[in-house]
């Protein structure tokens, strides 16, 4: 059963379509990359799917709930995702707060979050880094802190917009690998926006090809890298698509 | 004419003043206290939020609403003074009140000149924050009042360096206050008014004490809120954020 459904959404910016027809579905435990050149409406896409833009045309689902409804039920269901954007984004304040201001906004008692943030951190291998401040940080730190911070509210879907762009190779291996342990250990549903192909064959159950706002080709993971159905997606896969 | 060597009795009278505890220069340095830390006070209470509002909210007219109350950052005191006491004079609009000359009308006078320094100071500090920071906010579930609050404290240097800058405007000015208080001895006689006193009595070593005095205790309330700033950056924010009531799917 799917956790999360896309049916036929649209989504205009200033006129222009930047997501056409999306029909998507995310399968319960999964990994499944969005793949796609810059500018095919990924990070789009996935802010449809964290409720924080709404579609202009068509549907989302969440856990079998239509969230085409008012604010304060979509903050609810919001409530039960995470995501990580490509820049970290952290706040002004030490780790320990950029990390548990999720659980203070969702009204957790402090020992718990004390507990929670401790556990957060360890998970993706900042343990010791609580009281450092955001902007002391490295790159790769502050996107696992920016990691820590979702896991922390330990949510049904995990959203991830590039979270690996512009680190180095060991701070990826450190994100791909917390992804993994994630998804194996604690069964969270992963959605992954990547242009590294690597990355989503690493990574992936299933993998879609979005192209300039199309969803051109969906499938498991070994199926679309090694025999696209799509001629665009095997340019794609190829590296003759420009991008 | 004043020169240098009233400058230099004026630091030893002032001096003087300071350790002898003159009541009078006691009880002017205490109304300028309260009628500026009062107007600072409500001026932030009233301007922070307004800030804010401007600064997050999109509207048709803002930046009509941005340039008025940037206009009004540079308000005259004298103008604040006289339109207030036309407004309280007994025959104004606002003379039922009978707060003509008394610290309270200083307190309103104040208030006017340091709500639009708050505000502005507010929504040029709120507007710096990264847009990501919001998107980042909303994500993690947090209700508009959190997210305000969230952006607040993100702002809080600013909103601090509002404060700092309206208390600077307001302890300083004196045309409104001289205006809407009278400089009544004993009643709403601040630093300022004293010191315009004395300089046309000619008493320039006593007005420069004054003026020290006035600058001593600018410094010391600024040196205050700068330390807050500083630790601020640091400090734990877990109570800044309101509780919401989970709903049920």
């Amino acid at each position: 059963m799917s956790l999360l459904e896309v049916v036929n959404v649209y989504k205009l910016f200033v006129g222009r379509e930047v997501l056409k027809n999306i029909c998507l579905d995310v399968r319960r435990g999964e990994i499944l990359s969005v793949i796609g050149p810059s500018g095919a409406g990924k990070t789009t896409l996935l802010k449809l799917m964290n409720l924080l833009l709404y579609p202009d045309r068509g549907k989302i689902f969440f856990d079998g709930v239509d969230t085409e409804v008012d604010e304060k039920r979509r903050r609810v269901l919001r409530r039960e995702m995470g995501m990580v954007f490509q820049h970290p984004a952290l706040f002004d304040t030490t780790v320990f707060n950029n990390v548990a201001l999720g659980l203070m906004i969702r009204g957790f008692p402090k020992k718990e979050i004390e507990k929670r943030v401790e556990d957060a951190l360890n998970y993706v291998g900042l343990k010791g880094f609580a009281k450092r401040k955001a902007s002391s940080l490295s790159a790769g730190e502050a996107q696992r802190v920016s990691l820590a911070r979702a896991l922390v509210l330990e949510p049904k879907l995990l959203l991830l917009d590039e979270p690996t762009a512009n680190l180095d190779p060991a701070n990826v291996l450190q994100i791909e690998e917390t992804v993994r342990r994630v998804n194996s250990e604690k069964g969270v549903t992963v959605v992954i926006a990547t242009h590294n192909l690597l990355q989503a064959k690493r990574l992936s159950d299933r993998v879609a090809f979005l192209w300039m706002g199309e969803l051109v080709e969906v499938g498991e993971s070994k199926e679309v890298f090694e025999n696209p159905k799509s001629e665009r997606t095997a340019l794609y896969l190829s590296g003759k698509v420009v991008y | 004419m004043a020169g240098w060597e009233e400058v230099f009795y004026g630091l030893v009278k002032a001096v003087e003043l300071i350790f002898s505890g003159d009541p009078d220069v006691v009880q002017i340095t205490i109304l300028s206290l309260r009628v500026s830390g009062l107007a600072t006070l409500i001026g932030g209470a009233l301007g922070i939020p307004l800030g804010a509002l401007v600064a997050l909210r999109t509207f048709r007219g803002k930046t009509l609403v941005v340039s008025v109350i940037n206009t009004l950052m540079g308000l005259p005191p004298v103008l604040v003074g006289l339109v207030y006491y036309i407004l309280l004079s007994s025959t104004g609009p606002l003379g039922f009140l009978r707060l003509l000359y008394t610290p309270e009308a200083m307190i309103l006078a104040q208030l006017t000149m340091v709500l639009p320094i708050a505000a502005g100071v507010t929504i040029s500090s709120v507007s710096t924050i990264d847009p990501k920071l919001r998107e980042v906010a909303v994500s993690l579930g947090a209700n508009p009042l959190q997210e305000t609050a969230i952006l607040l404290w993100e702002a809080r240097v600013g909103l601090l360096t509002a404060l700092v800058v309206g208390f600077g405007a307001a302890i300083s000015e004196v045309g409104a206050i001289m205006i809407v208080g009278g400089n009544l001895l004993g009643y709403t006689r601040a630093l300022t008014t004293a010191i315009v006193l004395l300089t046309n009595q000619g008493e320039f070593v006593e007005a420069i004490a004054l003026g020290i005095i006035l600058l001593a205790l600018a410094f010391l309330v600024n040196a205050i809120l700068t330390l807050i700033q500083m630790r601020s950056r640091s400090s734990l924010f877990a109570q800044t954020y309101t509780r919401e009531p989970q709903f049920k799917r």
